[in-house]
């Protein structure tokens, strides 16, 4: 592997040795993939900063003490913690995370990150990356949202890999970074009645079909007639959830897929599946383990809310409360809540007894907050996660039916979509 | 049994070889405070990682994996050892982290799928993996 003068410099200990182990991590990892040099970048959007055990804290202990400085602007995903509202996680009951946690931010923002704490910093349109700009992204939706959306180019970067990118403000330049590694391989083709193109879940399963049959490949859609960039936001998190997809293209909408022969570099597809109706209806089917029934809980902003679901919840809410039964929990970011107060939304959705948690995503929740029996949510993300790692029954469906749900205490489904 | 592969991280591992059928996700599928596999969905849930020389497929799945195998390498529950097929970055950033922090050695050898011994539990296993320009476990 081909390194410059100064990378050799870092690598072997010139600079400190919070900049040496930096450099070390991703010199292996490069050796490892096989890039044969480094490339620069302008950004980057860290997990590191999630509490995940002694380590991650003991890792930015060793950073902080040596000096580590960052070499790019820096975004911090969500948290294990909501440093807004601390009564939500009872720092008796978890006394090892929470302090850890809190320490964890502590350090990030001395590095020098911006405390973002979300895991789709992308909504923040100020310093988000540009087409064609190299970066280093960590959570799984993000890292499909910058490639695909923005085209900006990052493979997915684990815990320890991604901050010491920031620091050293390289990556191996390999897999998306490159021109070669972004052309799709794998076509969708939607074959969808009209009804269904514009239901409001279909990105959502979209997503997990990609996930699903693509893979690690980089897939491409085609015959979505629209999509914003909610819609682009739930495929990723849905791609990356079922499968390990960290790009995607939609001919027509994605900045580097005007056409299927740009989207696969004039080569067209080596695999094609055909997206219908039986699909589509299977897969709706599998993320829900309850169609009807009594609801505890409703959990939205997975990935955090954007201040669009905002307006349409708000919206669908009209003069309604929730029913008192049942906690409705919307996650999201300290930028975007910043804005819904601006609109005086907050006032609306306190009143129609809705709680909004930033720093941290609502999967913690439940946990902490002792939700059981029958949980809501519009994200696919959350109903595919969370049988497996919390004790609730699921029900994934669209955003106006989780609210009319909410406000019934009742499971309402407003249609079935049949094979 | 000798295994032949390229060395993705240095040194010298010995323990009960434990062959994973299924790529691995170590965050939520690995308690690191016992070194048991814990989700539910992998064939070989229940059986432990830990003082065993583990070949697998690789890490699957989330940003947690070089926390998660550090952290267990720290409590002293990790695998003596790994043998993986994919180049895994992840896991080779928690063995050095692990190393540099704590002094715990787990050295990374990458196979062909070929060479992938069956799965299941076998015998003890030596694992020398030795960089390429010096003897193992010699950092």
């Amino acid at each position: 592997m081909k390194l410059t003068d100064a990378e050799a410099h870092w690598l072997s200990g010139g600079e400190g040795k919070a900049q040496q182990l930096a450099m070390r991590l991703i010199v292996a990892a490069a050796e490892a993939s096989g890039a044969l040099e480094l490339v620069p970048i302008d950004f980057a959007h860290i997990n590191s900063c999630h509490y995940s055990g002694k380590l991650s804290l003991d890792f930015a202990e060793f950073l902080l003490a040596e000096g580590a400085q960052l070499s790019v602007p820096t975004h911090t995903n969500a948290s294990l913690i909501d440093r807004a509202t601390p009564g939500l996680r009872p720092d008796s009951d978890f006394p090892e995370e929470v302090a850890g946690a809190h320490r964890l931010m502590d350090i990030y923002e001395q590095l020098g990150c911006t405390p973002m704490w979300s895991c789709a910093p992308y909504q923040q349109t100020d310093g988000r990356p540009a087409l064609g700009q190299q970066i280093a992204g960590s959570e799984s939706n993000a890292v499909g949202f910058f490639n695909s959306v923005l085209g900006a180019r990052t493979n997915k970067y684990g815990d320890l890999l991604d901050i010491s990118a920031a620091i050293i403000g390289r990556v191996p330049f390999v897999g998306l970074h490159t021109d070669e590694g972004r052309l799709a391989t794998h076509l969708f083709e939607i074959r969808l009645p009209d009804e269904l193109l514009i239901d409001p879940r279909l990105p959502h399963v979209l997503g997990l079909i990609l996930g699903r049959e693509a893979n690690t490949a980089v897939p491409v859609i085609m015959g979505l007639p629209a999509a914003e960039e909610d819609d682009l936001k739930a495929i990723a998190a849905a791609a990356a959830t079922a499968g390990a997809v960290e790009m995607f293209h939609v001919v027509g909408i994605t900045p580097e897929a005007p056409t299927l022969d740009d989207a696969t570099g004039g080569r067209g597809p080596s695999r094609t599946t055909v997206v219908d109706s039986q699909l589509v209806a299977s897969m709706l089917a599998s993320l829900s383990t309850r169609t009807a029934g009594s609801v505890s809980a409703v959990c939205l902003g997975t990935p955090h809310f954007s201040v669009a679901e905002f307006s349409e919840l708000v919206g669908t809410l009209g003069e309604a409360h929730t029913h008192p039964s049942v906690t409705v929990i919307v996650t999201t970011s300290r930028s975007v809540w910043a804005e819904v107060q601006l609109r005086g939304w907050d006032m609306l959705l306190g009143a129609a007894g809705i709680q909004v948690v930033l720093d941290t995503c609502t999967y913690y929740l439940p946990r902490s907050t002792g939700v059981t029996g029958t949980v809501m949510t519009n994200s696919a993300k959350w109903a595919y996660y969370a049988p497996g790692m919390l004790d609730v029954e699921v029900v994934f469906a669209s955003l106006a039916d989780c609210v009319a749900s909410a406000i019934a205490a009742e499971i309402r489904l407003s249609d079935e979509v049949s094979a | 049994m000798n295994i032949e592969g390229r060395t993705l991280h240095p040194g010298h591992g010995e323990g009960d070889l434990l062959v994973l059928r299924e790529p691995l996700s170590f965050w939520g599928g690995l308690d690191p405070k016992t070194g048991m596999i814990i989700d539910q969905s992998h064939p070989e849930v229940g059986q432990s990682l830990a003082g065993r020389v583990v070949a697998m497929p690789g890490s699957r799945g989330s940003s947690g994996t070089p926390g998660v195998l550090g952290e267990a390498l720290r409590l002293g529950v990790g695998p003596a050892a790994l043998v993986v097929t994919k180049a895994d970055v992840n896991l080779i950033a928690g063995v050095i982290v692990a190393e540099v922090l704590y002094g715990v050695n787990c050295p990374i050898l990458q196979v062909v799928s070929a060479q992938m011994p069956p799965h299941g539990i076998t015998d003890r296993c030596t694992i020398i993996a030795r960089r390429e320009d010096g003897p193992a476990a010699d950092d």
